[in-house]
């Protein structure tokens, strides 16, 4: 077990080493979840009170796009001079593998998070109701977009038009956690009078159970 | 073809046809003609209320439901055994029982939207759990067929989409649960089923309707089983025969090569 987290924290490393010196997140994907939030203030007229009432399921729908988005970067890291081969050869667990690029994306998208807050705060007038609420949810959703996110992408990898096939195995998927996250949000964001803990724990669900899966199954994905 | 067959149909499947075919314009009969409309009076004020004409859609709506959900959980036994046995039956089974089973999911959702304009006022309800659970099930398995288009190595393709299947329907549940949470409430059961007088010849409609929908489906996965099975056997024909072209090929060249040294010799 221990080795199995090195392991992870080695790929996960390697991973973020790769983001901090491509800067593709920071320069493309980040930028591209902000413009998202930006297009559905176009979309809505620009009504800051609709604006604010839609404000949890904006979110989080800009999320899940940006969540295509890492996911697809994390998978082609490995597919480029065929670097899937080297970790098939370097020994390691496939389920340390899958823990340490899941590890990486939900750090990816914990930064977006951030970042997609301050935008509906900013942009939208949202105001943070219950922060433990908001802050726990953004994690435990993060965990779940990012082991499915993983696993989906270790997946779509390999075959024809994975670009386009990604989001139509993925978003249908994720529907329990998009469902989830944005009533939790609700909460947390004073938007509708809903119990935010619940949701959560039904998102924490979700996060173990794609965690469990992905682990398992990552081998079997990654084989030729 | 590689097996020797040009065709899906065997007498076999043919006379299912002719029977689901039959059973078929019965159902037609009983559901559009010989049933009554759900028409009930108010006991108070005596007006008429009901769903009418629109019932008659439960007859094709409910058996093509449930035949869905048995689609579905076909492909994903048999992708469960597909990923333990690795047979190409299992695999085979799998496709045809998704892609029959997102036709029926489609035809679900048609002819439930259709009911539901006359019956709820609406063409689409999202608060209702089971329209919702349908919808990302149709979608689930429409991202599952897509898969199955991709050009890749089949067993890998098989394995993936076996994969696919199983969180697929590992995800229902999470799905119905949130649906149920997110709104609280269900029209199926307030306004339809459980109003309804389902007795004597609606009740043998409705059976009727789930033994000709049985049959419709039984022989679209026969053929379609059959197709597939056909497809993998041409694929194999396929690189046989490249196979034997290629050791021809060379067979011919070594006598060329012999030949020209044995000239060169003289």
């Amino acid at each position: 077990m221990r080795e199995l987290l090195i392991d992870a924290r080695l790929i996960a490393i390697k991973d973020l080493r790769i983001e901090a010196r491509s800067r593709v997140l920071l320069n493309q994907v980040a930028p591209f979840a902000l413009l998202v939030l930006v297009l559905f203030g176009f979309a809505l007229d620009a009504d800051q009170r609709t604006l604010r009432s839609f404000a949890p399921g904006l979110f989080w729908v800009a999320v899940l796009l940006a969540a295509l988005l890492a996911v697809q970067r994390s998978t082609s890291l490995e597919r480029a001079d065929d670097a899937q081969t080297g970790l098939r050869l370097s020994g390691m667990a496939p389920s340390s593998v899958f823990l340490g690029k899941a590890a990486a994306v939900f750090l990816q998208l914990a930064v977006l998070e951030v970042l997609l807050t301050i935008g509906i705060v900013v942009l939208y007038g949202s105001q943070v109701d219950d922060p433990v609420l908001l802050i726990l949810t953004a994690a435990t959703a993060a965990v779940a977009v990012a082991a499915t996110g993983t696993l989906y992408g270790a997946l779509a990898s390999g075959l024809g038009a994975r670009e386009t096939l990604l989001p139509i195995l993925l978003l249908p998927v994720l529907a329990p956690v998009l469902i989830g996250a944005t009533r939790s949000f609700d909460d947390a964001l004073g938007t509708a009078a809903v119990d935010g803990w619940a949701w959560l724990g039904l998102l924490a669900v979700f996060g173990l159970v794609a965690t469990a899966l992905g682990a398992l199954a990552h081998g079997a994905m990654i084989e030729n | 073809m590689a097996d020797g067959r040009t065709s899906t149909g065997s007498s076999g499947s043919r006379l299912l046809g002719v029977i689901t075919l039959v059973g078929l314009a019965s159902l037609l009969l009983f559901a559009f003609v010989l049933t009554e409309p759900d028409v009930r009076l108010h006991p108070t004020t005596g007006e008429k209320f009901g769903q009418f004409d629109a019932v008659r859609l439960i007859y094709l709506h409910v058996p093509m439901a449930v035949l869905t959900y048995a689609a579905f959980l076909t492909c994903a036994a048999s992708s469960a055994f597909y990923l333990v046995r690795r047979g190409a039956w299992w695999d085979v089974t799998a496709h045809a029982s998704a892609e029959v089973g997102t036709v029926f999911c489609g035809l679900v959702l048609v002819t439930g939207s259709i009911w539901g304009r006359p019956v709820w006022n609406t063409w689409w309800e999202w608060g209702d759990v089971r329209l919702m659970t349908t919808l990302v099930l149709f979608l689930l398995f429409t991202g599952y067929l897509a898969l199955r288009r991709t050009a890749a190595d089949p067993q890998r393709q098989a394995r993936r989409a076996a994969a696919v299947a199983l969180i697929a329907v590992l995800d229902i549940p999470l799905i119905n649960r949130s649906v149920e949470w997110w709104e609280n409430r269900t029209l199926h059961q307030q306004s339809t089923l459980a109003e309804l007088k389902i007795e004597d010849l609606t009740l043998f409609t409705l059976m009727l309707g789930f033994l000709v929908f049985g049959l419709v489906f039984a022989w679209l996965m026969l053929h379609r089983f059959r197709v597939g099975w056909l497809e993998q056997a041409q694929a194999r024909h396929d690189v046989t025969l490249a196979i034997a072209e290629r050791q021809a090929e060379m067979e011919t060249l070594d006598v060329g090569a012999a030949i020209g040294e044995s000239g060169g010799e003289k």
